[in-house]
């Protein structure tokens, strides 16, 4: 690796001037809740930062994490950052296939013995023995094993390597678990999101390269940076949600005054993360800009948390035939209760006649 | 499972199967026990009509009460009107009643609900206070008494505290916000608290009874 594997030089060789680089520096400090005082130092940082190697290993997903990645900044600055890294595998993107690429996976690990980056995307199905998904005929369970041996660390990119994710919803046929419930002696960073905001994912990286070092988690493993607020906190039609404004449906005209949509099932009050300011494409806007209620997409088990369209208060509980039955049950209960202190009444009244 | 999940799935289930089952016991049994004979001749037949009067009269305290327990009668107005507006017309409550019986009606904004929750709040602090200075009140106060307050006040506190986003991350208070409906919803029944429901039949049936034995209560 020489000097000339540094951002700056490659930056250069893109064409991306100094300005939009420092532009890049600034949005990432903002991003991360830096104080503007740091944006030279995270400048001086990447400029002389080395590439380190990155192993991208692909499981149980549907490739939305790269789409997600790949779409939305190229040929952003954001993008280069992973031209700044050294992306070893990853079978999207690589141009290796077959041999070739396992060889390059094989090579990586052994040259970056306990440096290079592990990113994972998709969950890992574990029952009968991983069968469900393989690579080169090696189940993603062995690979995961295999890899994670020598990684510095790890970012499960995605709700699915973050906590499981849509393989793990209910009845889980595949037995698919989150990264961190196989891997427990690494550093994990969760960078959920069915798929991610791709700015979040570079500036996790960007954070890493920066400053050598994993940002600040919560309990969820999750960057606070990025996902210490809800989308509640953040959203622009939350003075409508004080108010008690609600669309009733999508296409009223609550709906086309954009008012709050938490009738219509937005979870944005329970989700951490980052949409309702880095937004998507490019900034663009988010889902509820868009008009459509937050899914919850990067809090664990979203799928199961029931229905998509049903208001956050309805709660999850159970069937009407248990309240059923639990009516039918405490009427017999006060029946025979009524019945026994009659009986017992007219015990005592016959007591008394004799 | 999250705290919030297990708050919003099966402890709320169990806590609604154990509220319906609790409260049919007690109001079937209620029904049913048996009542004695009154064999004395009626002096007024018109027993319903003094039943439903009854439920209606005793809004108001009698005038010659009414200086001596106009505090407690003013707050404990403000308290329920509060707790009502509360528990019936925050929208997110609606739609937790619209999930469970299908039936809804229009909310009112949430800041007005805020403010109905801090008085609610005040009052019921200002009740307790009543209650522990009080003597005879003190003296004639048992647990479930306390209980029931504070199964009352528990859900309207963190409510609010979640509204707020105050004590902790929101879905965390949210979830105990359910669970101290939960709990309530399980204490319902066999507490104090089933007034809520007995105050019409038991004034009814008082005021029937009265109205048999030519006396207007
Ligand atoms: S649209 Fe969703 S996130 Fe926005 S204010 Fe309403 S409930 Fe909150
Ligand atoms: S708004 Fe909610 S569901 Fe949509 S992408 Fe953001 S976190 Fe996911």
């Amino acid at each position: 690796m020489s000097d000339k594997d540094t951002l700056a030089v490659r930056l250069r060789e893109h064409g991306i001037s100094r300005r939009g680089f420092m532009k890049f520096c600034a949005a990432t400090a903002s991003m991360m809740a830096l104080p503007a005082s740091m944006i030279p130092r995270i400048a001086a940082a990447l400029e002389s930062a080395k590439r380190p190697s990155v192993i991208w290993l692909s499981f149980q997903e549907c490739t939305g994490c790269t789409e997600s990645l790949t779409r939305s900044h190229t040929p952003t600055i954001e993008g280069l950052i992973f031209d700044h890294i050294s992306l070893d595998y990853h079978h999207t993107l690589q141009a290796a296939a077959g041999d070739a690429a396992e060889q390059a996976r094989e090579a990586a690990m052994h040259e970056n013995q306990g440096k290079y980056l592990l990113v994972v995307d998709g969950s890992i199905p574990i029952r009968d023995n991983g069968i469900y998904s393989t690579i080169a005929g090696m189940t993603n369970l062995d690979m995961l094993k295999e890899v994670a041996k020598g990684a510095a660390a790890i970012v499960s990119v995605g709700t699915c390597a973050a906590y499981g994710g849509l393989p793990k919803a209910d009845p889980n046929p595949t037995g698919a678990v989150a990264v961190s419930e196989i891997i427990t002696d690494k550093p994990i960073v969760n960078v959920p999101g069915c798929p991610p905001i791709p700015t979040v994912i570079t500036g996790v990286l960007a954070h890493y390269l920066a400053f050598g070092r994993l940002p600040e988690l919560d309990e969820l493993n999750r960057p606070k940076v990025f996902f210490g607020q809800t989308i509640h906190d953040r959203c622009y039609r939350r003075p409508f949600y004080e108010r008690g404004q609600f669309a009733e449906t999508f296409d009223d005209e609550g709906a086309r005054k954009g008012w709050c949509l938490f009738k219509l099932g937005c979870k944005g009050p329970i989700t951490y993360n980052a949409c309702a300011t880095a937004k998507w494409n490019e900034g663009t806007s988010f889902p509820i800009e868009a008009g459509h209620g937050c899914i919850g997409c990067s809090e664990p088990a979203f799928w199961d948390k029931g229905g998509f369209y049903e208001a956050l208060s309805k709660g999850t509980h159970g069937s009407a035939e248990g309240i059923a039955m639990a009516a039918g049950i405490g009427a017999a209960v006060g029946v025979a209760a009524a019945l026994g202190s009659r009986s017992r009444q007219a015990q005592a009244d016959r007591k008394e006649e004799v | 499972m999250t705290l919030l999940d297990f708050a919003r799935g099966p402890a709320l289930e169990w806590a609604l199967i154990i509220f319906v089952a609790g409260s049919l016991w007690r109001l079937v049994g209620a029904w049913l026990v048996r009542r004695e004979a009154d064999l004395s001749a009626p002096r007024s037949e018109s027993t319903a009509a003094g039943g439903v009067r009854t439920v209606f009269s005793r809004f108001w305290p009698r005038k010659e009460f009414q200086s001596k327990t106009v505090y407690a009668w003013v707050l404990a107005y403000v308290m329920h009107i509060g707790l009502a507006i509360v528990v019936f017309l925050f929208t997110p409550h609606i739609l937790f009643i619209e999930g469970l019986l299908g039936i809804s009606w229009p909310g009112v904004s949430n800041d007005f609900v805020m403010f109905a929750g801090a008085v609610t709040i005040a009052s019921m602090v200002a009740l307790l206070v009543r209650r522990l200075t009080t003597p005879y009140l003190k003296a004639i106060s048992n647990v479930d008494d306390y209980i029931s307050w504070l199964l009352t006040l528990l859900p309207v506190v963190t409510g609010m505290m979640a509204y707020a986003h105050i004590g902790g991350p929101y879905p965390t208070v949210l979830a105990l916000h359910i669970l101290s409906v939960d709990l309530m919803l399980v204490w319902f029944p066999f507490g104090k608290l089933f007034h809520a429901i007995l105050w019409v039949p038991s004034r009814a049936q008082l005021g029937a009874a009265m109205q048999r034995r030519g006396v207007k209560a």
